[in-house]
Formats: structure tokens, sequence, C-alpha cells
């Protein structure tokens, strides 16, 4: 069975001085039916790029140049506006990092979310106040009937993130696109938004494409993962493969460094250099710059793919055992 | 109000502040009367011995970024005692309080919003020397710009570009070569690793630590992420709704964390351990407003061991072996 969102060779580019500037540059993966897929990377990666792609929603004047986005089969990048405009929001929905991109702060949340529904289907309003309530208590609002008639600045940033949650929800989308929903909030109640994900994902069964540069939130949510590393992906892997043997350097490196794994009284172990802007890539391996097993050929030639086991991909040319 | 200090005996601290109250007035209507208080920091006191680091930890609207404000004076505390180098530095006239700043330094976790995009790097470098009396003439202190810089591993010669030419990670090495300049003794990091990237986090760590070591610095390390205390501090207060919950040193908090918050805050921490994972969420709801703490113990509308007790009743700071914990569980009342 083919996947439920297949991603071809995506190609995504801002105009510049010097030309078209790529963000995205030849990226390729599957969603399947009711997965978590994490994309990782820090920023500048192209993760969140990746993501709008699909949706094509790349802010202006950026643009998708190339590759192919199928949903159940059919072509996105070449469905006409109308068309991708029922799919947006409705088989596909987005959450971001901040609700209020897509919260208005003048109008009630209850009738935004009620907006949303009836927007996509033919439901009368009390109908879709019923369902906004149902959902409100699905997402875990307490008192929800009194909260449908808040307003955005009246609720805190975990009930603003539950509500913004409760309308990607609501047309029943089977993939829902999480930009790093969890970044602007505070640790405990991360925990709860994290959970409330999983909970939702288990019960609805969709498919969650998730935008993190957060490899704990990754290894509570994610079955799969990707690691994009300067507009391209470095390494794909399920979720405990690639934290217990991760086969990229960058991957390894970006474990290595995080704090809390340190050993007491030991420099931490860095990954040296800064993430080369988009006309700064290398012309080999993006990483090379910075990688510690890096090998003449990585300079200048761009590593294929290959799969070091079953459901993994990796581009390096050492891991390929060309550096042996 | 003071707790147990970690300083070896007969070592002075280097900064000791003690029944700090910090609130900011909420005024309304035409005639701005006062209409409440944001109780932003309550009775907050520790200490920081000489080439230590405590670590301030909490979450947002605990006050941990009001108590390193008041610490340097950019608030105005209304109670409470800031001990540096033996002088009360919330007494100081402005002339003394000049003298100083000097000594305590701070940086931001934003370097964007505290530099001037307009100025050469070496000039914001430089400022605080001149006004400080160090380095004899302007050649003199190009030399010590470029030394500096060579200390924060930036290329000395890119002291004549603007901060906009750096990366976010090298803007904050511009803001920390900014600090060392005046030879401060205690710098203030207000998240000043929360907006990097975890590649670049490790690098500033790996930083901070080494200018720990050589020059005998003490930081104030206020951060809402507990992951990266645990490499950089000595000592960790933890607070909530403007009050220290708890503190105590590093490795106990970690090991034997004794207040139901920081039990909770530890075990909310995504781990990247693939055998632990889909845990309950340990801590409900959320935080509420600090103009309006709850009654009696302030986190009890979300703590898991509340008794009645709790509801009505404030619990003291208690000390306990190694720190000191907010709780009556903490003292044997439970």
């Amino acid at each position: 069975m083919s996947a439920l969102l297949e991603v071809r060779d995506l190609r995504t580019a801002f105009p510049s001085a010097s030309g078209l500037l790529p963000v995205v540059d030849g990226v390729s993966f599957d969603l399947n039916r009711g997965e978590v897929l994490a994309l990782v990377g820090e920023s500048g990666s192209g993760k969140s790029m990746s993501a709008l792609s699909t949706m094509r929603l790349v802010p202006k004047p950026g643009r998708v140049t190339e590759g192919s986005v199928r949903l159940d089969g059919t072509e996105l990048l070449s469905l006409p506006v109308t068309d991708m405009r029922k799919i947006r929001g409705g088989r596909m929905s987005m959450i971001f990092q901040e609700p209020m991109t897509c919260l208005n702060p003048v109008v009630r949340v209850g009738e935004q979310v009620i907006e949303a529904i009836q927007l996509h289907e033919d439901v009368s309003t009390a109908d879709a106040r019923e369902r906004t309530r149902e959902l409100f208590v699905e997402v875990g609002i307490p008192d929800p009937e009194a909260r449908l008639d808040a307003h955005p600045h009246q609720l805190s940033g975990g009930l603003k993130q539950r509500v913004m949650i409760a309308m990607a929800l609501s047309t029943r989308p089977e993939i829902l696109i999480a930009d790093e929903p969890t970044t602007a909030l505070d640790v405990t109640v991360q925990a709860q938004i994290l959970a409330l994900l999983r909970d939702l994902q288990r019960n609805r069964n969709a498919a969650i494409l998730l935008i993190t540069h957060d490899l704990g939130i990754v290894n509570e949510l994610a079955d799969r993962v990707a690691v994009m590393y300067a507009g391209r992906l470095v390494e794909v892997a399920d979720r405990r493969s690639l934290l217990s043997d991760p086969r990229h350097p960058y991957t390894q490196g970006l474990l290595r460094s995080i704090p809390a794994l340190a050993t007491p009284g030991e420099a931490l172990p860095e990954i040296p250099g800064v993430v080369p802007s988009p006309d700064q890539w290398p012309a080999g391996c993006r990483f090379s710059t910075r990688c510690s097993k890096r090998i003449e050929r990585c300079d200048t030639v761009f590593p294929h793919e290959s799969s070091p086991g079953e459901g993994r991909r990796v581009w390096c040319h050492v891991e390929d055992g060309e550096g042996a | 109000m003071t707790t147990t200090s970690e300083t070896p005996a007969g070592f002075e601290p280097l900064l000791r502040v003690s029944g700090l109250r910090t609130w900011y007035a909420i005024r309304q209507g035409l005639l701005r009367k006062t209409v409440g208080h944001v109780q932003a920091a309550t009775d907050v006191g520790f200490e920081i011995a000489p080439g230590e680091t405590l670590a301030l930890v909490g979450e947002s609207g605990c006050g941990k970024s009001t108590v390193g404000r008041s610490i340097l004076r950019l608030e105005s505390p209304q109670e409470g005692e800031v001990v540096f180098e033996g002088k009360d530095l919330l007494s100081l006239d402005e002339a003394a309080l000049r003298l100083a700043r000097q000594r305590v330094q701070i940086v931001f976790q934003d370097p964007m919003a505290s530099l001037d995009p307009r100025m050469r790097i070496r000039d914001q470098i430089a400022e605080g020397m001149q006004s400080f009396g160090i380095g004899a003439d302007e050649k003199e202190r190009t030399e010590r710009v470029a030394s500096l810089l060579a200390r924060v591993q930036l290329d000395p010669a890119a002291m004549d570009r603007y901060p906009h030419e750096f990366s976010g990670g090298q803007r904050q090495r511009i803001c920390i070569a900014r600090a060392l300049a005046v030879e401060p003794r205690l710098i203030v990091c207000d998240e000043s690793v929360s907006a990097l990237d975890v590649s670049i986090q490790a690098q500033i760590l790996n930083l901070l630590r080494e200018l720990q070591d050589e020059l005998g610095l003490s930081y104030l390390f206020i951060t809402h992420d507990l992951s990266v205390v645990k490499y950089l501090a000595h000592q960790v207060a933890v607070m909530y709704l403007g009050e220290i919950v708890e503190q105590g040193p590093t490795d106990r908090i970690f090991e034997a964390p004794a207040h139901p918050y920081t039990q909770g805050l530890l075990a909310a921490i995504p781990s990247i351990d693939p055998d632990r994972r889909g845990g309950s969420p340990p801590v409900l709801g959320d935080v509420p407003s600090p103009s309006d703490p709850p009654a009696g113990c302030h986190f009890h509308t979300r703590c898991n061991r509340v008794m009645d007790r709790c509801r009505a009743e404030a619990p003291p700071l208690v000390p306990l072996e190694g720190g000191a914990s907010r709780c009556f569980l903490s003292s044997g009342e439970g």
C-alpha cells in the first residue's frame, strides 16, 4: 500500500540578488497512515519550509520550484487553488508554535472553531457549536461551555494551544502538521500538550508530521524520524534506531551535545562552527565543513542514499563504507 | 532570610541576597490608582560563592528574571538586601552604584536587542572599558578588544564589523566579550543560551565554563531549561510564582528533589532514552497569575500531594540537608 503522503524531490527557493536561493533542496519522504513522522533539524535546516511546501503555504516570494507531493495519489502541487483550499484545513491541517498566528484576537474562540467547521461542511450553527464543545472536551479544556465565549487573551498559553488544536481537528483531518507545537510553552504545560497529541493520534488514527528541534520531543511522540541539515535529509530511521544507534555524524553530534547527557566535569562535545547559509552551502556534503569524520570526497561529491538497515536511510560517504 | 550556605568556612559569599521583594503596581483608570500588585519576587534569598554558579530556574512568570534585574537595580525592589563584595547594592547612591556595575554584568537572551545595530562591535566592546578607565589609550583598548574576541573564539579581524554580520551564536559571544571587557566578578546570564540551537548552545555553555575556570567568575544563571542547569550550575534555586520553593546543590536537586514542584519540573523534561516515553504529565493545569497567587502554598492548585493545610497556610522555607524546601512535607508535618 502506498503512503498517505508521498513527498518526492521537493525543492523550494527564495529569490535573492544572486538568483534563486534554495531552502529545501531535494527532499523525499513518506508519511504513512496513522504514524508520527518527525522532521528534525536546527534553524535553517529547511524543516519548516518542507512542511509548509507540502501544504503550498510557502510565504511569498518563496515558491516550490520542483518536486511532487501526493496525498493518497493526488498531486497537490498542481491542484487548482480552490481544490487545494478544501484540502487545507480539511484533510490536512496545521498547528503552529504561536497560537495567535491562527487565532483572531477580537473574535470569541468558540465562534472561530464554529466558523472553521462551517467553512468545510454544511452544518447548522447549533450543530457546529455542539461539535466545538465536544472538541473542547476532547482537547482537555476545562469548563468548555464558558470557554466557548472567551476571547483569546482571556486564555493562558496552554489553553490557546488547546483551542488551536481543537480548530485543527474540527474537520477530522487525516494529516496534522505540527510545527514546533510546544516550543513556546512552559515545560510542565509542554508535557500536557505532548500527552494530548499522543492521545489524539491514537484515538483518531491521524498521521502527524511533527516539526521540532528537540530530540526529547521526538522520543516522546515520533514513530519515525527524518533529520534535516542545510536543506537536505541526512538520515531517516525509526525512533529507537535513531536515538540508540545514529549513523550520520550530524545526528551523532546533535545527540552528544545535549547538556543533560554530559559527563559531569567534562566539556560538552560540540559540533564546531555554524550552519552555513544557503549561499554558502558546500559543493559536496552540506555537513562537511563541520564534520569530524570528513574525508576528501565529502568536499566535492554529494553522498548518495544508502540503507544501513530495514527502513533506514543515510546520506554519508563514511557510513557508506567509502571512508574505510 | 538566608538559608544554609554551601560556602566553605572562612569564605565570604560574593553575593548574598536576602528578603528581596519586587512587586509591580497594577494601575488603572484616569488617576492611575493602584488596584493590585504583580508579586514578581517575594522574600527571595540566596548566596553565590566566588567562582560558582547558581541557577535560578522556573517557568514563565515565576519572577526569575525580575530577581536578576533587581540585583542590578534595573528594577526597584521594595525590600531586601543585595550584598555584593560586602556592600548592599540597594542602598548605594548613583555614583557608587555606577562603580559597582563594573563588577556585575548581564548577558540577555536576545543579543540583537542588546547590541546597537549601528555601532561597530569594537566600539561596543570598548565602550565600557572607557567609562571605567580600563586601558590607557585607544591603542591599548583595541588590543584588549582583539584579545577578548579571540578569547570568545571570534576572529579579532572582525572587530570592525556590525552586529548583523554575525550569526546568533556569534552575537552572543560578542555580548560575552563586552561583559568581560570591564573585568566583572559576577555575570547574570538571563536565558543567555535559550534561543540558540543545541549545537551552538553546547559551544556557548563550554565557553562560559572555561571562562569561569580561568577567571574565577561567578554566574547567576537564569533559565527555564533544567537540562542546561545540570551541566553548568553548582547550586540551584527553583522559583514558583515569585518565591523560591527549593534550593540546594545541583546533584541533590536532580537526584532527590524535595519539593513536589521541583519533582514535577524534572519529570516533565522529555527524555531522549528510547526506553522511556509516554508518561502521563506530572503537573496539571497552568501557572496561576502572579497578580493573584493562590492562598496558602502558591503551588497547591497544581500539587499532586496537596493537603487541607496547604490551601490555607503558607509553608515556610525549611532547611533540609543540602538546601531548603518550602513545603509542609519537607518539615515532616505531612
